[in-house]
């Protein structure tokens, strides 16, 4: 029984009720000594994941090697910039409980486990300890009634989901024999003729994950989940929970199921397509710049899921490089929309940043940084993203996910400017309130990564081999 | 290594950029910011110029390989490399580059007075993209260089431009991204054909005359776009009238260029039997270009806008000189591009020195300048007969081979792109009647005062070249005769294999 293979769940896990007790405990307001801790069990957690043997352990169930690594590094990175997006936030709207940032953590253990899962057991272990902890803090500010509304869209649409994934996998497991991966891979790979049912599990499996991702038709929850949860939440929910759940449905495309290519490949066409034409048209109209980013993350979303429906090595290592790119320019991206404030009160709008160019240049270019990368523009990182992914389906022949993909990126970069024109612009209604630390530590941190990712990339692009290599082999 | 020792393309690039990051951190109070942040622009960019003076003297003019190369591992796996050089098709453009950097900055010196930190950096970020894009030896650089362009673009125009420049700066950015999106397709096919972005590599390629015409169209759409080439000019006149004077003079001055360099770049070399297929189409476009944007310049009451259609019908000029595909038609295109650099960026300079003291760019709030004006009027009429290409001004040796050059293709041809100069002489002897002449009634233009130091300086290098480039062009010319004929017979060789293979 190799159970040391699970140290970086377990310790998580451990640090989690450690904290929890922290939080109930004493008698004073703990909660900043929680944050503090949970942070440093994130950035443990992350060591523990890169010093991680690599193998199986619990019969099969789990399963550690490069691309758990990768994308695990990523969704820790992402909850912990979460965590300290949220510190000055929650003092401020007086949500500083320590609950939340130990429900972060959770929902961290959860993703872990999702990506190390083997078995549709495991991973639907993993989903539902990340959901319940998403459910919960997206109705954190539970006196307002847009995150409350929120929280309750997403659990009910989120338990519709779960539901169609443990009736997916009933199907899997009744034709396939087993829910462990290997075994349903071979189930797949020996009988002539897939049995029907099985490829009718798949798809409500994969319907299941589309949810999780919010690609194109299961998209309907995010802007107004988005819009509802409080901003740091959806900064959340926006960068580490997704990197989880594309791992995922990668991992399960191109696992047990990787001889059925054929008929997931039709699947994520369309919802790549979708997602990205969806996410370019329908982000036009918004003024509010949470549902903004709601849309946009649809349309990134789309393109990472070009790397999957290419099916090619290339394209799963572009996946990784863009989701790795993704995760740090939407918490940049992020920090700027939880620093809106004036006078105290949060604010939404895209009009709201009008005149920041002037009353916080540092934070202007950071952000202009942030959405120049974001439409594709070189040099900076969210170009090589788009390009590798692009070049992906090149190589593998889908050109129409190609020239859409570069249509949908030239219509996106509109409402990217659009950001950028009204910071630098448009007359300002006043200064923004001063940013706290943690914001501009984070801003500069991304902005570096974003800026600088044509000097460096190497290291990013030998990982994603590495990871590639482990899945596909 | 290379001819000069050092990495100097490297240096040339990338220093402008360091000189933005130390612009990033002058403090202090606003006046004192603006005043040091013009300064250091100012070194910055006449430092990058001296150095890439060392290209016009050694760059060796016999031979047709690029030189002065740099290559460096980038992204191994991926086949792309870090890889700069020049030949002598782009060693020119290079410094023209690096030349009308330092003269917008001192055109700016007190135009802009908002924000003075902000825009010296975007006008060496500027610099940067606009180097690195002509001395980049691999296409995924080359890409990078030339859509980074609009970023310090978008906010030059968008910042400190007229009144619709928000508008403005919308149409070039989405227009110019459209199209480059398009090439970044054809980039990507040709990448996965040849495992390798590097352009030497690139040139071994063979590709079947059915891609070429798709990849042609893709890098059409780029490249048509940037030339401006009509019908999708109408960005152009709109980015120009909103720009602020510098941005007028580097978007003329070198941002034009760049589609056309693209094209002598990859469409010729690379897509041999499209180029010659698609000959005929782009003559149509340019031939349309030069006489119907030479009537609409006619039209125009705003002197900046005038100056930008006439910029659409000197392009036209030059993507007929270069699908000519002869000797004479490429010389002239490429001297047609540096010249049209020099003048229609002085002329840009020219409405801003009034516009700077007026405040308005419309023809009919001018009149009599020449009075009270005499050396600017002088300065005016030079550039004005550049632009209509008189002998002995730099207009003249581009225009004139490149209609020998189509000549040989195709006279009727040469014949309507030769229009194009007795209109051109019209709208713009016109231009300067209704400005410089006429009567001097306004009581604010009799009270103008005529160039000061800083405006003697602005316009001195632009006078030089253009009377140079006039008069002796073989100093010009001499150092792209390699490339070019090499250029032509690599053109020629490609079409005779497929003439045989076709047999």
């Amino acid at each position: 029984m190799n159970w040391t293979l699970i140290m970086p769940e377990l310790a998580l896990s451990l640090a989690g009720l450690l904290a929890l007790l922290g939080g109930v405990i004493p008698k004073r307001d703990t909660s900043y000594g929680v944050n503090m801790a949970v942070f440093g069990a994130l950035l443990l957690a992350g060591v523990l994941v890169l010093a991680q043997p690599e193998g199986t352990a619990y019969s099969g169930q789990y399963v550690s090697d490069a691309f758990t690594k990768f994308t695990k590094v990523l969704v820790v990175a992402g909850a912990a910039l979460g965590v300290l997006l949220a510190l000055d936030w929650n003092v401020k709207e007086g949500l500083a409980k320590f609950e939340y940032p130990v429900l972060l953590l959770f929902s961290t253990v959860g993703m872990m486990i999702m990506l190390s899962a083997n078995d549709l057991i495991a991973l639907y272990i993993g989903l539902e300890l990340l959901s319940l902890s998403l459910y919960v803090v997206a109705a954190f500010n539970r006196d307002s009634g847009r995150s409350s509304e929120a929280g309750l869209k997403y659990f009910v649409l989120g338990a519709l989901s779960s539901g169609l994934l443990l009736y997916g996998s009933s199907l899997v497991y009744g034709f396939a024999g087993s829910t462990n991966f290997d075994r349903i891979a071979d189930a797949v790979g020996t009988t002539d003729g897939t049995p029907f049912g099985l490829v009718v599990g798949l798809v409500f499996v994969l319907a299941a994950l589309a949810f999780k991702i919010s690609a194109v038709p299961f998209h309907m929850w995010t802007p107004d989940v988005y819009e509802g949860a409080p901003t740091p939440v959806t900064a959340f929910f926006a960068a580490a929970p997704k990197v989880a759940a594309i791992g995922l449905l990668t991992r399960v495309a191109a696992g047990p199921f990787g001889d059925l290519a054929a008929q997931w490949q039709q699947v994520i066409i369309l919802c790549s397509l979708g997602s990205m034409i969806l996410g370019a048209l329908a982000a036009i109209g918004q003024r509010n710049i949470k549902r903004l980013m709601a849309y946009s993350s649809i349309g990134h979303v789309g393109y990472a899921l070009m790397g999957l429906a290419v099916g090619s090595e290339l394209g799963v290592r572009a996946l990784l490089l863009y989701m790795a790119i993704y995760v740090f320019t939407t918490v940049g991206t992020f920090a700027v929309l939880v620093a809106m404030r004036r006078d105290g009160r949060a604010l939404e709008g895209v009009d709201d940043l009008a005149g920041l160019g002037r009353t916080d240049p540092a934070m202007a270019l950071a952000m202009t940084v942030f959405m120049f990368s974001m439409a594709g523009i070189p040099p900076l990182a969210g170009f090589f993203g788009k390009y590798f992914v692009i070049g992906a389906a090149i190589q593998g022949g889908y050109v129409t996910l190609a020239v859409v993909g570069v249509l949908a990126s030239a219509v996106s970069a509109y409402y990217y400017l659009r950001v950028i024109k009204v910071m630098y612009f448009d007359a300002g209604l006043g200064a923004l309130d001063a940013r706290p630390a943690s914001i501009s530590v984070i801003l500069a941190g991304t902005g570096l990564f974003t800026v600088f990712f044509f000097a460096f990339p190497a290291p990013f692009l030998a990982a994603a081999q590495a990871a590639v290599a482990a899945l596909i082999g | 290594m290379n001819a000069a020792g050092f990495p100097l393309l490297s240096l040339l690039t990338f220093l402008p950029l360091v000189g933005a990051g130390i612009l990033m951190f002058i403090r202090g109070e606003e006046a004192v910011v603006a005043s040091n942040a013009r300064w250091t622009a100012l070194w910055t960019s006449l430092v990058v110029f001296g150095l890439s003076l060392i290209l016009w003297f050694s760059f060796d003019k016999t031979s047709a390989d690029f030189q002065f190369v740099e290559q460096a591992v980038w992204m191994p796996d991926f086949g792309l490399g870090y890889h700069l050089g020049v030949d002598g098709i782009s060693v020119l453009f290079v410094l023209l580059s690096t030349l009308l950097t330092p003269v917008c900055i001192l055109a700016s010196w007190e135009a802009v007075q908002t924000r003075v930190r902000e825009y010296m950096i975007a006008f060496l970020v500027l610099e940067a993209m606009m180097v690195g894009m002509f001395v980049s030896l691999d296409m995924l650089m080359f890409y990078i260089f030339f859509e980074g362009v609009l970023i310090p673009m978008f906010l030059i125009i968008g910042v400190w431009g007229g009144a619709r420049r928000v508008y403005a700066a919308y149409k070039l950015f989405l227009y110019t991204l459209l199209g480059s999106l398009m090439m970044l397709l054809a980039i990507l096919t040709l990448w996965y054909m040849a495992g390798s972005t590097s352009i030497p590599d690139l040139m071994q390629l063979r590709i079947a005359p059915d891609l070429q015409i798709w990849l042609f169209l893709a890098f059409f759409a780029s490249f048509a776009v940037k030339v401006p080439m009509w019908p999708v000019h109408t960005w152009l006149p709109d980015a120009h009238v909103e720009a602020p004077t510098a941005g007028s003079i580097i978007l003329a001055g070198v941002l034009l260029k760049m589609g056309a360099y693209g094209f002598l770049r990859f469409s010729l070399p690379l897509l041999p039997q499209a180029t010659e297929w698609f000959a005929p189409f782009i003559f149509a476009l340019s031939v349309i270009a030069v006489i119907y944007t030479s009537l609409v310049a006619l039209a125009q009451e705003d002197m900046k806008k005038l100056i930008a259609y006439s910029s659409v019908a000197h392009m036209g000029i030059v993507t007929l000189g270069i699908f000519s595909l002869n000797h004479q038609g490429l010389s002239g295109a490429i001297f047609q591009m540096l010249s049209h650099g020099v003048v229609a960026g002085a002329l840009f300079l020219c409405v801003g020195v009034v516009y700077d003291r007026v405040h308005s760019r419309e023809i009919a709030r001018y009149g009599g300048v020449a009075k009270v004006m005499p050396v600017y009027a002088g300065l005016f009429m030079l550039f004005t007969m550049g632009s209509v290409a008189l002998p002995g001004t730099a207009g003249f040796p581009g225009e004139f081979l490149v209609i020998v050059g189509i000549w040989q293709v195709n006279p009727w041809v040469a014949l309507l792109g030769a229009t194009g100069m007795v209109l051109g002489a019209s709208y713009m002897l016109w231009l300067y009647r209704r400005v410089l002449f006429s009567k001097l009634t306004k009581p604010d233009i009799k009270a103008l005062l005529d160039l000061s130091p800083r405006e003697y300086v602005t316009f001195a290098p632009l006078v030089v070249l253009t009377l140079w480039m006039g008069i002796y062009p073989s100093s010009f010319l001499s150092f792209f005769e390699a490339s070019v004929t090499a250029l032509v017979t690599r053109h020629e060789a490609a079409m005779t294999v497929s003439r045989l293979a076709g047999m």
